[in-house]
């Protein structure tokens, strides 16, 4: 899910070569001290990141492999049977996971382009002089300070397709109102998409708009003395002028959306049927409540690597545009 | 950190006037984006059989606090899991803090061997997706006996490396000369690094406290899978519990929702900038 930890710094990593190599030509005592003092230092940080980030994702590894019950002492090598099950119709995972990850793309294609295009509109307007811009940049991100599941229970009970307060109010406009906007397809996937949006736009515009900010106001007026008008100066200034922050926004929206959980558990419960049950659901799922660890564990390295070779793929995209 | 300036020369004034639309368009979505909070807000003052039977309505008819009473002394312990919130987002803040700017000031102002390596890996784990951790830190967290326990809460999550790449950004931009004047006065590592580095540092340290804070207040696969008891959740999982006991008292829930809201609002309502701009910063360093 869209989360502060995973912004900043997809980019960037220069490192300070320079000053590396003034100092090796030293002797060797004080660079061995500095060492030490840079270790210790380091020292707690690396050792909860070594516990819980390196060690799992290598210790995840090792599960896959393995026919893992946690309630069971003993867990039977299977070499990469697991992987192989998620690649065999037929197999005990491979209906449910592949219609799980159906449900992930349909949210990921319904909701990124939806995550951008509305966003870089908001930006488009705050970049004007608007009064009481910041007011508005404010309004529009508080609801990403909400948590998941406040968002959810809140859009459960508006949504609710007897009781809630949309279909009431939709029927005293005179439109329809038994729309079952949580229980059934579309509308379900409707309602996801739609509180994602709700949710996360904040979030993209104020990135967006300060990328429209570093754009040169002299390019703008340069296409004006070209004669350029409104929709030519955005396609020709503001999308080129983007680009850089562009990667960035679609990267992170890419990765926040194929990584939805909260809302699909807590608003439609998965539901109907299995419709709505997303890539992460049915990973969670397997592993932490059917207790099929080496299942699951496959399966989430599988969709980290479609994740992986996806955000390549737009990567290569957007420099390929570029030159 | 790039700065966001607000002055637009006076030659694009013109180009970048905005028209009465855009203020409509602008206020419309400010309407749709506040109309929900205000319903939840004000849904939480009504009594059951009023919201269920004038949902359209938005005003408590009777006006009661009726809900938060209930949930106060309900079977399901809300105070408990409001504190034990407070306690694990304020604990893993605090961690994150210590453990982030010592960790940062070695990356940015340290030569050291391995350095490239250490700071390789920490920027790697920033693309893996949460997914991949999940069942494996249950299990080591199991094996800790920290299930069902704030622990489980609280230390995985201060791994992060969002904070010691964030804070490294900031004491890079630093001028070495201060550093260099305490050196020649005979000042250490660690003196510089609280005497001056932190000192100096307190907006940066200040912005991470309340991302670290809103990340973990909000956190909700995690909690939901390694937090079991019911006097043992955190409020994102109670939420949870709260929509299954309570399903159409739509009233109480929405109280939950509301508490469960007002620390993270009033938190934003007062750092609202700079949680803005460090986010908004993030896409346009590099």
């Amino acid at each position: 899910m869209a989360n502060p930890s995973l912004l900043a710094p997809l980019r960037g990593g220069s490192g300070s070569r320079g000053a590396a190599v003034r100092r090796t030509g030293g002797n060797r005592t004080p660079h061995g001290r500095r060492t030490l003092t840079a270790y210790l230092f380091l020292a707690p940080f690396l050792a909860i990141f070594l516990i819980f980030v390196l060690f799992p994702a290598v210790y995840g590894l090792w599960i896959s492999l393995h026919v893992w019950n946690p309630l069971l002492d003993d867990h039977p090598f299977v070499g990469l049977q697991n992987f192989f099950d998620l690649f065999t119709p037929g197999s005990l995972t491979f209906d449910d996971f592949w219609e799980s990850m159906r449900a992930t793309g349909i949210f990921v294609a319904a909701s990124v382009p939806l995550l951008l295009a509305v966003p870089l509109g908001i930006a488009v307007l705050l970049n004007r002089r608007i009064k009481g811009g910041t007011v508005f940049r404010g309004i529009f991100f508080a609801p990403y300070v909400l948590g998941v599941a406040v968002v959810s229970v809140l859009w459960r009970y508006l949504l609710d397709p007897q009781l809630g307060v949309v279909n009431a109010v939709l029927g005293l406009l005179g439109l329809p109102s038994d729309t079952p906007w949580t229980v059934d397809v579309p509308w379900a996937w409707i309602s996801l998409v739609g509180i994602t949006v709700w949710w996360t736009l904040g979030l993209n515009t104020v990135i967006l708009l300060a990328g429209l900010k570093g754009i040169s106001p002299d390019l703008y007026e340069a296409a004006s003395l070209d004669g350029a008008g409104a929709w030519r100066k955005f396609t020709n200034v503001t999308l080129p002028g983007l680009r850089p922050v562009m990667t960035f926004v679609v990267t992170v929206t890419l990765l926040s959306s194929a990584n939805m959980f909260g809302q699909s558990f807590l608003i439609t419960q998965g539901g109907p049927g299995t419709e709505t049950r997303t890539a992460i659901m049915y990973i969670a799922n397997q592993g932490l409540v059917q207790n099929q660890m080496g299942a699951a564990t496959a399966m989430s390295y599988v969709l980290f690597a479609i994740l992986a070779v996806v955000s390549v793929f737009n990567f290569r995209l957007q420099r390929d545009n570029t030159k | 950190m790039s700065t966001v300036t607000e002055t637009i020369p006076r030659t694009s004034r013109r180009v970048l006037a905005p028209s009465v639309l855009s203020y409509v368009a602008l206020f419309l979505i400010s309407f749709i984006i506040v109309v929900p909070l205000l319903w939840m807000l004000l849904t939480s003052f009504k009594t059951d059989f009023d919201a269920i039977n004038s949902p359209a309505s938005p005003w408590p008819n009777p006006f009661t606090i009726e809900a938060y009473v209930t949930l106060a002394s309900g079977d399901l312990p809300i105070l408990r899991w409001f504190a034990n919130s407070v306690i694990a987002a304020t604990a893993q803040t605090v961690i994150i803090l210590v453990t982030a700017s010592a960790a940062a000031y070695a990356l940015a102002r340290l030569e050291f061997r391995g350095k490239r390596i250490v700071f390789g890996a920490i920027v790697a784990t920033l693309l893996v997706p949460g997914v991949i951790f999940l069942i494996p830190n249950y299990l080591i967290v199991d094996s800790f006996g920290w299930l069902d326990t704030l622990w489980a809460i609280i230390v995985p999550g201060s791994a992060g490396a969002f904070g010691v790449f964030f804070l490294r950004q900031f004491f890079i931009s630093l001028p070495a000369e201060i550093e260099e004047a305490a050196r020649v006065d005979g000042a250490g590592d660690f003196r510089i690094f609280w005497q001056i580095i932190l000192p100096l540092s307190r907006p940066a340290l200040a912005t991470l406290a309340v991302l670290s804070f809103l990340t973990n207040w909000n956190d909700f696969i995690w909690p939901i899978y390694v937090l079991l008891s019911p006097e043992n959740l955190t409020l994102q999982p109670g939420l949870s519990v709260l929509q299954g006991t309570y399903s159409t008292h739509f009233g109480i829930v929405m109280a939950g929702a509301v508490i469960a809201s007002v620390p993270v609002l009033i938190l934003f309502t007062l750092a609202q900038k700079q949680i803005v701009e460090s986010v908004a910063s993030s896409g346009v360093k590099g």
